[in-house]
């Protein structure tokens, strides 16, 4: 592409509009992360032609604002994130997958045939619907940080480190994608605080050990970050000692959050059965989720394991289930083409 | 007429001295959200071709410019009118909301 732009290849206004009532798809995919671009190669194999409506500014999911991939089966040497997506995308395109960088604004699964609505107001329709709209960065939930998102406070280490060159900066939370970013950000920074409010680290061996190997590292152990301070520009942040409550400042050039992820389930509030985790319910080790022809698959259902590979897997599990689902309606009746035309549906306004 | 590439070289003709608006994208290759915002950028570019001049300025290649603009978050996209930073949006957002965001300029 021009100028340097070489992001996933997403067409913008390219895919037909279907006409409500005539043409059903087999299957329509949210989400375009490794759950999703997974459903979307074995629903292709299987001849479904799935769209997949991929987001028009997250297209590829959170890999996208990862750097190097360590552990991706197939990929001794490591591959890049985004590099990592954009092989899943042209292979999901290759069998006959559609993909649309869009993003779902609506979505009615009440009815045999599903409608999506997305965001540029065209409607799409589909048998069945896989679910795989992932995970968004968690926010400490306090007013400073809103206030400097994008004016010191970050929640992407690969897109905003750059800016970072010998600034003291801080990343809160204790898990992996604490220690990766701390780590990443080494490289600009000259001094990067971990603050994590306990004495140990979620974060694997692994991860764990880089960290503490590396000199520029400095962990602030028991310590919860009660505001962000600054003007226009974060100058530090207010910590309260999880043990004895005490309170101090830290001054700061820059705050990472990476205390973890929320599923995004938005789309799907009072839609679908949703678990104590936030999580979209589904039946046991399945795909299936309380509405009948919806599959949930990757992150959005997954409150544990959270990885490429699992959400990979995740999202076979939301293929192979829907083409029995609609292996069993092919054998019920009338394909739903028909059934969609003979119910006589409004055309919309 | 999709966007430009602009530079430190070539700001003060096409940025400060420039008559009407001028949206610049301060981006990066390395910036997966840059990269999906850009297409819209084009986009917007293309359907607004005397409202607005859309430019792109990478951050790798004009470090100096993303300092003095205070930039620590991309991407970031700044209007400038008459030499003056009137409007800054941080981060990427879909196309329909960029263009109520700068619905003053292309609305």
């Amino acid at each position: 592409m021009p100028r340097g732009y070489h992001g996933l290849n997403c067409p913008g206004a390219n895919i037909a509009q279907t006409k409500r009532g005539i043409i059903v798809r087999k299957v329509i995919i949210i989400g375009s992360g490794p759950a999703g671009y997974t459903a979307a190669i074995y629903a292709a194999r299987a001849n479904l032609s799935p769209l997949v409506v991929a987001s028009s500014v997250e297209a590829g999911g959170e890999l996208m604002n990862t750097t190097e991939v360590e552990n991706f089966p197939g990929f001794p040497e490591g591959i890049m994130g985004p590099d990592l997506m954009t092989k899943m995308q042209e292979q999901a395109e290759k069998f006959g997958a559609e993909v649309v960088c869009d993003d779902v604004v609506s979505l009615d699964v009440s009815g045999d045939i599903k409608t999506v609505t997305l965001g540029r107001g065209e409607t799409h329709e589909a048998e069945a619907i896989v679910f795989a709209t992932g995970s968004a960065p968690r926010k400490i939930g306090i007013e400073g940080e809103t206030r400097l998102s994008g004016r010191g406070v970050s929640y992407c280490a690969t897109c905003d480190g750059f800016f970072f060159r010998e600034k003291v900066i801080a990343v809160v939370g204790g898990g992996d994608s604490a220690m990766e970013e701390a780590t990443f950000l080494t490289k600009f920074a000259s001094k990067v605080y971990v603050i994590h409010r306990r004495d140990e680290l979620r974060a694997s061996k692994i991860m764990q050990d880089r960290a503490k190997a590396n000199e520029k590292i400095e962990f602030v152990w028991n310590a919860e970050v009660i505001d962000v301070l600054g003007e226009d520009a974060v100058t530090g942040v207010r910590l309260r000692d999880t043990v004895d409550g005490s309170e101090r400042d830290l001054a700061l050039d820059g705050v990472f959050v990476a205390i973890g992820y929320d599923p995004r389930t938005h789309l799907v509030h009072n839609v679908l059965d949703i678990t104590e985790h936030g999580t979209v319910w589904v039946d046991g080790r399945t795909s299936k989720t309380s509405v009948p022809g919806v599959f949930a698959a990757g992150d959005v259902i997954d409150p544990t394991y959270r990885q490429a590979v699992t959400a990979a897997g995740s999202g076979t599990v939301a293929a192979l289930d829907l083409e029995h689902y609609l292996a069993a309606r092919g054998d019920a009746g009338a394909p739903a083409q028909d059934a969609a035309l003979i119910d006589g549906l409004p055309t919309p306004a | 007429m999709t966007a430009k590439a602009t530079s430190e070289s070539t700001w003060q003709q096409d940025v400060i001295d420039a008559e009407g608006p001028v949206l610049v994208d301060f981006w990066a290759a390395w910036c997966g959200p840059c990269r999906m915002v850009g297409p819209i950028l084009d986009e917007i570019q293309t359907e607004n071709p005397e409202k607005i001049t859309v430019l792109k300025l990478n951050v790798d290649e004009n470090p100096q410019l993303a300092m003095e603009y205070q930039i620590t978050s991309i991407p970031a996209m700044k209007v400038f009118n008459k030499g003056q930073v009137e409007k800054t949006i941080i981060g990427a957002k879909p196309k329909f909301a960029l263009e109520q965001d700068l619905a003053d300029y292309i609305g």
